[in-house]
């Protein structure tokens, strides 16, 4: 099963961000964006579902979606790092209660660009399940990724404190998306089996398209280059344990619990 | 304009199921049936009892899907059917499939209904193009309430994951609008 790492990377992609934009679900700045980050949630957490229910599948035994969520540790997630950061840029916070919302907006439109990118692409995947999840989850990130645009441009193109704030969270986080660009072997051998693509194929349609956005947000866009994180390979940041100490703790203190 | 509906054809020997299952509408829009929603999207007879229905998810995250299902197991096995009810991904569930009929009653029950196909022209639906030019792809939100076009959103994302929330320039009324998906 060559891709079954490759499809537990994509779901994990989903889980992580989709739980730690949850932290915002009854913090939000502002009521509408409270609510729109919990939807933002409730479709990557679905998207998740979907990979996870796949992935369980191709590993066979045992394995089901809440034995992939739960019942695994941080250094089997195969996540990249970048989602895994809280809500604060690298100064600023001195606790988890410490969001900052441009932050937040920053990561999901970094991201939310490789995916509908990705997306796109992967709904010619061999694999007709995975183009499946793929066709769908497109139509739910387009909606993300034109909220976190839109934000973005508010932020840069605001007053002085938004901008500073905006470009800080830019700074701070732009380094963390060399990772989309090295490819694990998993995602080598799903590309070999024309399941998975190459990321690299995206990098050319996603600088252009950050570039537009940042150009638009007064935003300018940060030198390149600082330290090459490797999530996908198993290797986190301190905060990814604390991330899936919360979300587990359920399911692990209650491991037979239905409901 | 050509109006493409994909409502499943009704065969014959389906046809108690369908009429049974007619009663079941979305538990988050309960204006619309399962059938409008283009949630169910086959039935196929095994045996003279025995019923196998495959329903897609609207939004993947959709927390409804589970009390479809409930609702389609109950309602036929109370009449007597053994069901099983099967997920099915592909095609991907779009508003394209709402009938006219079901948009009027979206219309009614407060809702504007989605004011474009996603099924586009594939170069529309380009990521590039999407992003760049979605202000242009973009047209105005009918108000449900008094038909005006002078509308504004307040949010992108609403009371559930398939609606967002505008409101009414000229009425003042708030509204959901179902998002083309």
């Amino acid at each position: 099963m060559p891709h079954f790492a490759y499809v537990l990377h994509l779901a994990d992609n989903c889980i992580i961000l989709g739980q730690r934009n949850a932290q915002w679900c009854g913090n939000g700045p502002i009521l509408e964006e409270d609510i729109a980050m919990a939807n933002n949630s409730l479709d990557l957490i679905g998207q998740a579902r979907m990979l996870y229910q796949y992935a369980a599948e191709l590993k066979g035994g045992l394995a089901t979606e809440d034995s992939l969520a739960y019942f695994r540790d941080a250094h089997d997630f195969k996540n990249y790092t970048l989602l895994e950061l809280p809500h604060y840029g690298p100064l600023v916070g001195y606790a988890v209660e410490n969001l900052d919302y441009s932050v937040t907006i920053v990561r999901n439109f970094l991201f939310s660009t490789l995916m509908v990118l990705m997306w796109e692409k992967l709904q010619h995947s061999k694999d007709t399940r995975l183009a499946a999840i793929a066709a769908k989850s497109l139509k739910e990130v387009r909606y993300h990724l034109r909220h976190a645009h839109d934000w973005l441009v508010r932020f840069g193109d605001g007053t002085h404190e938004s901008q500073a704030r905006a470009q800080a969270a830019l700074n701070h986080l732009m380094p963390y998306t060399q990772e989309f660009w090295i490819q694990a072997p998993f995602e080598t051998a799903a590309y070999n089996a024309n399941i998975g693509i190459d990321t690299l194929d995206l990098k050319k349609d996603w600088t252009s398209l950050v570039g537009d956005t940042l150009n638009e947000a007064n935003l300018m866009t940060p030198p390149g280059g600082g330290y090459l994180t490797s999530g996908k390979l198993g290797l986190h940041s301190e905060h990814l344990s604390y991330l899936l100490g919360e979300m587990q703790s359920i399911a692990r203190a209650h491991p037979d619990g239905v409901w | 304009m050509v109006i493409r509906t994909q409502v499943p054809a009704i065969h014959h020997s389906t046809n108690e199921i369908w009429n049974l299952l007619e009663g079941l509408t979305d538990p988050e829009i309960p204006a619309l049936t399962l059938r409008e929603m283009g949630i169910i999207r086959h039935v196929e007879m095994i045996g003279k009892r025995q019923v196998i229905i495959a329903i897609t998810p609207t939004y993947s995250g959709c927390p409804a899907m589970e009390q479809i299902h409930d609702d389609i197991l109950s309602t036929l096995e109370a009449a007597g059917f053994q069901v099983e009810v099967r997920t099915q991904l592909a095609p991907a569930w779009t508003t394209d499939w709402l009938t006219e009929q079901a948009k009027d009653k979206l219309k009614s029950y407060g809702i504007s209904p989605p004011n474009r196909l996603c099924s586009g022209p594939s170069s529309v639906e380009h990521p590039m193009y999407f992003l760049r030019y979605s202000k242009e792809v973009e047209k105005s939100v009918q108000c449900p309430h008094c038909s005006s076009n002078n509308t504004l959103e307040s949010s992108r994302f609403g009371s559930t994951a398939c609606k967002a929330l505008y409101k009414c320039l000229d009425c003042t009324e708030p509204f959901d609008y179902f998002k083309p998906y």
